[in-house]
């Protein structure tokens, strides 16, 4: 994704009306007077294939995880290409919620993920409201200190020293909560759309006493449920996908271990080679059968197929509003 | 913009009355102060004080005299790193996989977009989409899993290859193929999704370009050559200056995943050296060192390709 700063605010309406032309365009751009050349129609037969085939290279795995996921150990030994096993069985999913270890994992990923999408709302929406009024003394300085932070940082090893020596949050839940709370690049965002909402609508409201804090939490922050939608979905599924914090800053606390580094410990280090094998959960040294590996990755990418739809509908909306140049 | 701030003065700005605008805007604006707070005190915390933290590079840095009382040792860490008879092969490592990914992975969407922008059925192409964009929310923990699944020794790919070559294939666990893995991964999970950027700059496109070429008989290629290319090009060199900066980023959170023993020849970048060295063996001085050393180039590269595309008549970055 760009990481482009988008200066001048760029209301939702006017993304949608971008969306017409594009249709229009694409239209026109390959379909009008060229269907009847030869060699247009040899080109047109070979995108569709492609494109096809693209496609299904990237779904392709996931189908046959799912398929796998169902079959018997000695299924998948026989016939390694099914897709739909002959005698489909649980014993995979009954095994994963049967042992502590993966149900307690997907627990927690679940509180790190509501907790802190809350945390990132809070602390974007409220940065940003306030960056968003030119009239605020200050509000340049904080603006490029927001900026410079986008390009350059302090690394790995300064901010593991922050966390884990100077704040002392080594495992703890904030550790993994509290260092990614604002993504520069979606307040930056969230302040342009902010930028957008007529001044109007905010001053009758402080005209009838409201304080600052009661104008964005009566009128502002109504109209912009589309963007909260947007960015809080975007910070869940970061939330789900992290593994590398909470590996770093809670390795000694293992009852607190989100899904994604129980994955990374039962699939890619039981697959690593034997010098690997040392830093194992003893529960694990074994590795698992196959299918169940399979069936973990299943139930661990759910969540995000469930939201899916719903990022699908507002991601490319999320994407050009901060990225295209307006 | 307020008018409470009274009539005009006649010298403003200046001595007692500025300060006491200031006071009054302070406190005209108190609720916005406290709504700034929390975003201010995250920045300060965790991006401003570990670019402080850097200091520890010149330092014998010791987690329990902190960076005030550890030892400073100048460029210590700098001269050992490269007195280290391997620091070549890290860099190497590193770019070989860069220039991997400039190659075949920052063109991939580019090309992808321009294909799915000749799709006359918007229906078909909405639902090629819909299954393009998947992996980008995968977690990278998932894609190497499933990498290992399909790939390894008794996954899929690795048993096929195995019947059509007479020979297996050791994909995991060796240095040859070790590179062509990370960048397939990152082709498979980021292309679809980084069409969106391209497809959003090919809406801006004049129809009447297109219809105006088809009157002087330009054929699909030439339209393509010289109208839709050229549409897109500042969006190409604006990705491509951004990926300058990242130029030196293996990704250290998909690289560990991959690297083991077996393939360490060609898994050791300096982003794995950071993370081994630092957060593996403790030496958080040296590993900031190194680290320290990756962003100035970065930082170098990302101006100089900035200024590159100025002098070619792009309006860049910034």
């Amino acid at each position: 994704m760009s990481k482009r700063i988008n200066k001048s605010s760029v209301p939702n309406e006017q993304v949608e009306k971008k969306d017409p032309p594009k249709k229009t365009l694409i239209g026109s751009s390959g379909a009008v007077g060229n269907g009847n050349t030869s060699a247009g129609r040899v080109f047109d037969v070979f995108n569709y294939i492609f494109l096809t085939l693209v496609a299904l290279t990237t779904i392709a795995p996931f189908i046959y995880i799912i398929g796998a996921s169902f079959a018997t150990e000695w299924e998948l030994a026989q016939r390694p290409l099914l897709i739909i096993p002959h005698n489909p069985t649980v014993d995979a999913y009954t095994y994963i919620f049967s042992t502590n270890k993966i149900a307690n994992g997907f627990l927690n990923s679940a509180f790190i993920t509501v907790s802190g999408t809350l945390i990132n709302l809070f602390f974007t929406v409220t940065m940003a409201y306030a960056i968003s009024k030119p009239r605020l003394r200050g509000r340049n300085f904080v603006l490029n200190m927001v900026i410079f932070s986008m390009f350059f940082g302090g690394g790995m090893i300064p901010s593991y020293i922050v966390v884990a020596n100077m704040l002392n949050l080594k495992d703890t839940y904030w550790s993994v909560l509290l260092p990614g709370a604002i993504s520069a690049y979606n307040m930056m965002i969230v302040k342009n759309f902010f930028q957008g909402i007529p001044q109007e609508l905010e001053e009758s409201a402080s005209i009838d006493g409201c304080t600052d804090i009661g104008v964005l939490w009566k009128i502002v922050l109504p109209l912009s449920l589309p963007v909260l939608a947007t960015f809080g979905l975007f910070y869940a599924v970061g939330h789900w996908n992290a593994y590398f914090g909470a590996m770093i800053y809670m390795s000694g606390a293992r009852e607190k271990w989100p899904l994604q580094v129980i994955l990374r410990e039962i699939i890619i280090l039981s697959n690593a080679s034997a010098g690997d094998m040392a830093n194992m959960d003893p529960e694990f040294v074994q590795p698992p059968e196959q299918s169940v590996k399979m069936a973990v990755i299943v139930v661990s990418t759910v969540p995000i197929m469930c939201v899916y739809p719903f990022l699908q509908k507002y991601f490319v909306k999320g994407v050009m509003v901060g990225a295209l140049k307006g | 913009m307020s008018t409470k701030s009274g009539a005009p003065k006649a010298f403003h700005g200046t001595g007692r009355e500025y300060w006491r605008r200031l006071g009054a805007d302070l406190i005209r604006d108190r609720w916005l102060y406290l709504l700034l707070l929390p975003g201010f005190i995250y920045f300060v915390i965790f991006k401003y004080l570990p670019m402080w933290g850097i200091v520890i590079s010149f330092e014998n840095y010791v987690p329990y005299s902190g960076i005030f009382g550890s030892e400073w040792v100048g460029l210590k860490w700098f001269e050992y790193f490269f007195k280290f008879p391997s620091w070549t092969r890290y860099l190497i490592n590193t770019l070989l996989i860069s220039f991997m990914n400039l190659i075949f992975y920052f063109p991939a969407p580019i090309i992808l977009a321009l294909m799915l922008n000749e799709m006359r059925s918007l229906r078909y192409k909405k639902l090629l989409q819909t299954f393009l964009y998947v992996p980008h929310f995968i977690s990278i923990v998932i894609v190497v899993s499933i990498t290992m699944l399909l790939f390894g020794p008794s996954g899929i790919v690795y048993k096929a290859t195995e019947q059509v070559l007479g020979e297996a294939v050791n994909f995991m666990g060796s240095p040859d193929t070790f590179r062509w893995m990370i960048v397939g991964q990152a082709i498979w999970k980021e292309t679809g999704w980084g069409t969106i950027i391209f497809l959003a700059a090919l809406t801006g496109v004049d129809t009447q370009l297109y219809e105006a070429a088809m009157v002087d008989g330009a054929g699909r290629l030439r339209r393509l050559w010289h109208i839709t290319l050229p549409a897109i090009r500042s969006t190409i060199v604006l990705m491509l200056i951004l990926r300058m900066g990242s130029m030196l980023d293996t990704g250290h959170d998909h690289l560990i995943l991959m690297a083991n023993s077996l393939n360490r020849s060609a898994s050791q970048t300096l982003d794995v050296f950071v993370y081994q060295q630092g957060l593996q063996s403790g030496q958080f001085s040296y590993a900031s060192a190194v680290g320290l050393m990756k962003s100035l180039v970065s930082i170098v590269l990302v101006v100089s390709s900035n200024k590159i595309a100025h002098m070619l008549g792009e309006s860049g970055l910034y």
